[in-house]
C-alpha cells in the first residue's frame, strides 16, 4: 500500500515536472495528453477493481507511445513521396525556393554578423546577431523576422561584429560548420525579402528573384521570366519542358509506392531476387544452426562422457559474445589482403566480390553466431525427454539411430518449433548480419541500390537513409511489404506447429 | 563335418536359452564395453572428436580476438591466430585515445536498467494475460505478435522526429543521454518476451494462487509473493537476452548519440574500425574483449536456467 502511494506520487511528481516545459512553450495538445496518461494511471490504480489494467498498463504506455504511433506513422508515409526535396508542405517549399533565389540589388543593406545561437551550440536556434553597417545598431535576426538586440552587455569587435551577448552563445568557426545544414537554410524576413549570409561574418538584405504567383500557382522568374507550374500529383513545380525545380513539397501518392515495387521492372526484378535470397537465407540460417546444434547436442548428451559442463561452457561462448563485435571482426577476418581466412588457407579469395562467395561468407558467420543457441535449446530438449521413452524403445529392440529419428526428432521437433520459427522471423530481419558484414554488396553494375548479400531489410535501410537520398516514403511501402511477409510466413507456421502438438 | 556333430551339440543350447541366455548376454556385453579399445571409441571417444571440432570452429574467431588484442603492433594485416607477442599497448590506446570507460558505463547503464525494467514489465503483462481474462485479451496478445513483426527501426524516422520534439523540452531524456535509449527500449518490452513468460505462467498451477486468494491475499501478494519467485528461470532468461540484445544494439544507438562520451560500446567501436580498418584493428579488439566480460560472466551464471526456461515457456506457448 505504502509502495503504491510512494509510486503514484512519483508519477504525479513527474508529471507536474513534465508540464513546465509544456506550458512555457503553449503547447496545449502535448499538455492535454500527459493530463490525461496522468488521469488514466489514477483511474486504473486508485480504483480496487481493473486488475488486468493494473499489470498491463506501464508495458502498454510504452508500447504505444515507442512503438505502435511510430510504426503506424511510418506507415503511413508510405501512401506520400515523403523523402529529401519532399519533406514539408507546399508553403514550405515555396518559401525555401524564394529564399535560395535571393540575390544583392541596387540600395540593399549590408550588415556585420555573428551566427549565434539560443541557448545550446549544437541544438538550439540558430539566430544572426548584426550589426548595420551604417548605423552601426545591432539588431537580432530570427526566422521570425528582425528585432533590436537590448544593448546591455553587448560588446562589438572593432569591424562591428558582435563579439558578446547576453542569452546568445556566438558559434566558432567550428561549431558554425557543425551547423552547416541548419545554416544553409536559414535566412531572416524582410519586408523587401530577406537578410541571407554572406559567408560567416557578413549578410545583406536582398530581394528573391523567384516569386510565388497565386493566379498561376507557379513560381515565376524576375530576371528571365521563366516560369514553373506547380505539379499536385507529384508535389513538384515545374516548367514546360518538363524540367523540375528541385525543392518540392509532400503529397499523397496514393499506392503508387506500392505498384513501384511490383511494376517498376528495374525495382521489380532485384526486388524478387532479393527476397528469395532473404528467405534462403533465413532458412539456411535456421536449418543450419539447428542441424549443427543438434548434432552436437546429441553427441555431448551421452552419461559416459567425461567433461560435459567444460564442453558446454566453452561451446555457447560465440553466442555470449557481443554480437556486434564479432560480426565486424569476422568482416574482417575475411578481408581479401589482411584477412586471417585468406592467410590461414593460404587463398586470395574476395569474399566480397563475387555474389556466391559473399553469400558463403555471411550464411558462415551466420551459422557461426547461431548454432551456440540451438545447442543450448537442443540439450535443454534432450534431457526433458524422458528416459523411460529411450529404454522403452531399446527394449524393443531399437536401434539407437532409429530410436532417435521415429521417437526423439519428432518430439525435439514439436519443442523446438516455435523457437525455430521465431528464429526464422528474425533472421528474416537481420540487419546487423548483412550490414556490419557485406554491407550488402557486391552490387551490380546497373543498381547501386541492391546489392547480392542485400536482405530486404538492409534495401530498406538503404532507400530511407542511403547515399543516394532519403526515400522515406517508398521505404515505407517497402517495409509493410517485409511486415505482410513475415506475418504471413509466422502465422503459417504457428499453426502447422498448433497441428503437430495436436498430433503428439 | 557337420555330420559328426553329435546331436548333444546342437540340442545343447536349448535348455540355455529357456533358462540364463539373458544373464549371459548381458555379461558378455559388459565385458565387451568395459575391455576392448574399439569399445571406448565407439562409445565416447568419437564424441570427444567431434566435440573438439566445434570447438575449435567456435572459439578460433574469438582466439583471434584475443590474440589481435594482445598483439603489439596492433594492425590487422599482422594479427595471427596465435598470438607472436603480447603487450598492452592496444588497450592502453584505447583508454588515451577514446573515451572508452564512458562507452562502457552507458552500456551498462543502458542494458542494466532497460533489461531490469523490460523484464519486470513483461512479467507484470504476462501475469495479468495468464491469470485473468477480461475484454480485448486475445487481441492484446495476438497484436503484441504482430506489432513485433514490423521492423521497428524503419519508424526510426518518427522516433527521430519525436526525439527531436523531445529533447527540445526535455533535454534529459532527449538525444545524447541514455535515458533517452532506456525510455525508446521500454517500448520493446511487451513482445516475444511476454508469450515466453505466459507460456511459462501458463504451466504453473492456478490452485496456488486460488488457495493463497482464499487465505486472503490480494493480488499483489501473490504476484509479487508468489508469482514471481516460482519463474525465477524465465526472469532470468528474459532479463539476459534483453541485457545482449540491449548491449548490441546499434541502429537506434547509431542515430540517438553522436557525442563522444554519450555513446555506446557498439556505436564507439563500430566508429573505430568504420574508416581506419586496418590500423585500429587491435585497439578495437581490444574493446571487444572487454566489452564481452560481462555477457560471458552473466551467460556462465544464469546458462541452466537458459536450457530449461527456454525450452518450458516455448512448448507450452
Amino acid at each position: 500500500m505504502l509502495v503504491k502511494i510512494a509510486l503514484l506520487g512519483l508519477v504525479l511528481a513527474i508529471a507536474i515536472f513534465g508540464a513546465f516545459p509544456l506550458i512555457e512553450q503553449q503547447q496545449w495538445l502535448g499538455l492535454a495528453l500527459l493530463v490525461l496518461v496522468t488521469a488514466v494511471i489514477f483511474w486504473v490504480y486508485l480504483s480496487p477493481r481493473r486488475i488486468p489494467a493494473k499489470y498491463l498498463i506501464p508495458g502498454t504506455l510504452f508500447l504505444l507511445a515507442f512503438q505502435v504511433f511510430p510504426v503506424l506513422y511510418t506507415m503511413s508515409t508510405a501512401f506520400t513521396n515523403f523523402g529529401d526535396a519532399h519533406r514539408g508542405s507546399k508553403e514550405d517549399a515555396i518559401q525555401a525556393i524564394e529564399g535560395a533565389s535571393i540575390t544583392k540589388v541596387e540600395g540593399s543593406t549590408d550588415y556585420r554578423l555573428a551566427v549565434a545561437t539560443e541557448g545550446d551550440p549544437i541544438t538550439g536556434d540558430i539566430v544572426f546577431l548584426l550589426t548595420d553597417f551604417e548605423t552601426k545598431q545591432s539588431q537580432v535576426g530570427t526566422s521570425d523576422g528582425l528585432e533590436p538586440l537590448p544593448p546591455e552587455g553587448v560588446q562589438l569587435s572593432p569591424l562591428g561584429n558582435v563579439t558578446e551577448a547576453p542569452g546568445y552563445t556566438i558559434l566558432t568557426i567550428g561549431a558554425a560548420g557543425a551547423r552547416e545544414e541548419d545554416l544553409a537554410d536559414f535566412s531572416v524576413p524582410t519586408e523587401n525579402g530577406a537578410i541571407v549570409a554572406a559567408g560567416l561574418t557578413r549578410a545583406f538584405e536582398g530581394a528573391p528573384q523567384r516569386a510565388y504567383d497565386e493566379a498561376c500557382d507557379c513560381i515565376k522568374d524576375a530576371e528571365t521570366g521563366q516560369t514553373w507550374t506547380a505539379d499536385e500529383t507529384d508535389g513538384l513545380f515545374v516548367d514546360d519542358q518538363g524540367e523540375n525545380l528541385a525543392q518540392g513539397w509532400q503529397v499523397n501518392v496514393g499506392l503508387r509506392n506500392f505498384a513501384d515495387v511490383v511494376t517498376d521492372p528495374l525495382i521489380a526484378k532485384y526486388f524478387f531476387r532479393t527476397l528469395v535470397w532473404n528467405l534462403a537465407f533465413a532458412a539456411l540460417t535456421v536449418a543450419g544452426t539447428f542441424a549443427l546444434g543438434l548434432l552436437v547436442a546429441v553427441v555431448l548428451n551421452h552419461e559416459r562422457l567425461k567433461g560435459q559442463r567444460i564442453y558446454r561452457s566453452l561451446l555457447i561462448l560465440p553466442y555470449a559474445m557481443p554480437a556486434f563485435a564479432m560480426l565486424l571482426l569476422w568482416r574482417d577476418m575475411f578481408n581479401t589482403d589482411f584477412g586471417l581466412i585468406n592467410r590461414m588457407f593460404g587463398t586470395e579469395v574476395n569474399w566480397f566480390g563475387k555474389p556466391v562467395t559473399a553469400m558463403i561468407a555471411v550464411l558462415l558467420v551466420q551459422l557461426w553466431m547461431g548454432y551456440p543457441y540451438m545447442f543450448l535449446v537442443a540439450t535443454g530438449a534432450l534431457q526433458s525427454i524422458p528416459g523411460d521413452l529411450k529404454e522403452a524403445a531399446s527394449v524393443d529392440g531399437a536401434k539407437p539411430v532409429y530410436a532417435f529419428r521415429t521417437i526423439i526428432f519428432p518430439l525435439l521437433l514439436v519443442a523446438l518449433a516455435p523457437l525455430m520459427i521465431a528464429s526464422f522471423a528474425f533472421n528474416f530481419n537481420n540487419f546487423n548480419a548483412i550490414y556490419m558484414v557485406s554491407e550488402g554488396g557486391p552490387f551490380p553494375p546497373d543498381n547501386p541500390q541492391i546489392g547480392a548479400t542485400d536482405l530486404l531489410i538492409t534495401y530498406t535501410y538503404r532507400l530511407a537513409f542511403g547515399a543516394q537520398g532519403a526515400q522515406y516514403g517508398f521505404a515505407a511501402a517497402v517495409s509493410v511489404f517485409i511486415f505482410l511477409i513475415v506475418a504471413v510466413f509466422s502465422i503459417i507456421g504457428f499453426r502447422r506447429t498448433r497441428a503437430l502438438e495436436e498430433v503428439n | 563335418m557337420s555330420e559328426l556333430i553329435p546331436p548333444s551339440e546342437t540340442s545343447e543350447p536349448i535348455p540355455i536359452r529357456t533358462g540364463t541366455i539373458t544373464a549371459e548376454d548381458q555379461k558378455e556385453a559388459v565385458v565387451r564395453l568395459g575391455s576392448a579399445k574399439g569399445g571406448w571409441w565407439r562409445q565416447v571417444g568419437w564424441r570427444h572428436l567431434i566435440a573438439w571440432v566445434a570447438l575449435f570452429f567456435g572459439l578460433f574467431p574469438i582466439l583471434f580476438l584475443f590474440s589481435a588484442a594482445i598483439n603489439p603492433i596492433g594492425t590487422l594485416s599482422t594479427a595471427q591466430l596465435i598470438p607472436n607477442g603480447a603487450s598492452l599497448e592496444n588497450f592502453s590506446k584505447l583508454f588515451d585515445t577514446t573515451e572508452y570507460v564512458a562507452w562502457y558505463w552507458n552500456t551498462m547503464l543502458i542494458a542494466l536498467v532497460a533489461g531490469t525494467l523490460s523484464m519486470f514489465i513483461s512479467a507484470c503483462a504476462a501475469y495479468a494475460y495468464s491469470r485473468f481474462r477480461f475484454r480485448g485479451r486475445r487481441l492484446g496478445l495476438l497484436g503484441l505478435l504482430l506489432i513485433q513483426m514490423f521492423p521497428q527501426f524503419l519508424a526510426i524516422v518518427t522516433l527521430y522526429l519525436m526525439f527531436t520534439t523531445i529533447t527540445d523540452y526535455y533535454p534529459r531524456i532527449g538525444f545524447n543521454t541514455p535515458w533517452s535509449l532506456i525510455i525508446l527500449y521500454l517500448g520493446g518490452a511487451l513482445g516475444v518476451n511476454t508469450w515466453l513468460m505466459k507460456g511459462f505462467l501458463d504451466t504453473i498451477p492456478k490452485d496456488l494462487d486460488e488457495s493463497a486468494r482464499v487465505d486472503g491475499a490480494t493480488h499483489a501478494q501473490i504476484f509479487f509473493g508468489i508469482i514471481l519467485p516460482l519463474i525465477t528461470p524465465i526472469l532470468a532468461v528474459t532479463g539476459l537476452l534483453g541485457f545482449i540484445g540491449y548491449v548490441n544494439e546499434f541502429l537506434i544507438a547509431n542515430v540517438f548519440l553522436t557525442d563522444p562520451e554519450s555513446k555506446t560500446l557498439a556505436v564507439g567501436l563500430f566508429g573505430l574500425v568504420a574508416g581506419e580498418r586496418n590500423n585500429n584493428f587491435g585497439v578495437f579488439a581490444a574493446g571487444a574483449v572487454l566489452a564481452a566480460i560481462p555477457t560471458v560472466v552473466l551467460f556462465q551464471i544464469l546458462q541452466r536456467f537458459i536450457v530449461g526456461g527456454l525450452t518450458t515457456g516455448a512448448v507450452k506457448g
